[in-house]
């Protein structure tokens, strides 16, 4: 399917994604597959901070608080009629 | 009496405290943010003539080696061996907790998997297929709520056959790619060979093939400590305790 292929970083605030990729490595690596961001996990952008980092997702039923360091590294694909 | 030693191992918040208090009668501080454990506590109850030893360990969302509570519980599975290992989950976020969950699957058989907050659940709508889970994970699953002392009967009767040996679960085995099969095979001969059988060689072989450093670290201070006062020991401990 032709779906579009974006950064978390670029993602819209209500937007759901399904993870395609994680390229980040180590220790960090390690913690976000632990908190669910793993391929073919839906995650929902739920908002930004005022300044736009960071930005709180929802996955696996949790609030995660990312850094645009790390979601310019995570990778999806948009869900839904966007 | 006889001993045994059971761990409560699960993410943060899921109620192992709540289950510990429950189990041992003491009040180990609970709640959700003031009340998390840091330090590992323990108690003793007795249930049909057995003492058990309860070890109420930090709450984490994984085991490897990303923060000082995970090295105290992956420490404590992997080199203290409790004769159960209790894995508390949460049962209305069962998603997230089944990913520490398989990881102690990966670790010990010796797992008695713990649906907590049932009642929680129930509020929400959640049903949750205990029978399903254990069929799928292979470990006995038990639902109870610890905050309304249900179902406690019914995990210390799973606890005990465990304990006791009557029952020897047989976790699912996740099975990764080709590569990392291959190179699991490669590496668990020569594991065995410096190890033994005292630690799991699968997960040894899966903790390198990782790089897991920090795990390497704690194995070998473990090794060092295990055997320098083991030689001096071994002799007299056992003659002081035969006459
Ligand atoms: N509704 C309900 N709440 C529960 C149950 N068990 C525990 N709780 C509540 O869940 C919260 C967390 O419980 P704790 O026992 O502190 O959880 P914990 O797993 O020890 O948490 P950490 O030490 O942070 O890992 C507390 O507010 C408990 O009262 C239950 O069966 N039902
Ligand atoms: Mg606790």
């Amino acid at each position: 399917m032709a779906s579009t292929t974006i950064p978390l970083s670029e993602a819209k605030t209500g937007m759901r994604l399904v993870l395609t990729g994680i390229n980040v490595q180590g220790v960090l690596r390690r913690r976000l597959l632990d908190l669910g961001f793993v391929p073919g996990n839906v995650i929902e952008v739920l908002q930004k901070s005022p300044l736009g980092d960071p930005v709180a997702f929802r996955v696996n039923n949790t609030t995660i608080a990312l850094r645009r360091e790390e979601s310019s590294q995570i990778f999806g694909n948009i869900l839904g009629g966007e | 009496m006889r001993m045994y030693t059971i761990a409560l191992a699960g993410n943060p918040n899921t109620g192992k405290s709540t289950l510990f208090n429950t189990l041992t009668g003491l009040r180990q501080h609970t709640g959700n943010w003031a009340g998390k454990t840091v330090l590992t506590a323990a108690g003793e109850f007795v249930h049909h003539d057995v003492t058990y030893r309860v070890i109420d360990l930090p709450g984490t969302y994984s085991l490897y080696s990303n923060s000082a509570d995970e090295e105290v519980a992956r420490d404590y599975i992997i080199f203290e061996q409790p004769d159960v290992t209790v894995v508390v989950v949460d049962a209305t976020s069962l998603e997230r907790n089944l990913n520490l969950a398989l990881q102690v699957l990966e670790m010990t058989n010796r797992v008695v998997l713990c649906v907590n907050l049932m009642d929680e659940a129930k509020r929400l709508g959640v049903h949750v297929d205990v029978t399903r889970i254990r069929q799928k994970l292979g470990v006995p699953t038990v639902a109870i709520s610890a905050r309304n002392r249900t179902g406690i009967d019914e995990l210390l009767e799973q606890v005990e056959k465990v304990a006791s040996g009557k029952i020897i679960p047989q976790p699912v085995t996740i099975s990764y790619s080709a590569e990392i099969e291959q190179k699991i095979k490669e590496l668990e001969p020569h594991i065995l060979r410096l190890l033994g059988t005292r630690f799991p060689p699968r997960w040894i072989a899966l903790r390198l093939l990782d790089g897991d450093e920090k795990l390497l670290a704690s194995l070998k201070a473990h090794l060092d400590t295990v055997a320098a006062p083991g030689l001096k020991e071994v002799v007299p401990h056992e003659q002081i305790s035969c006459h």
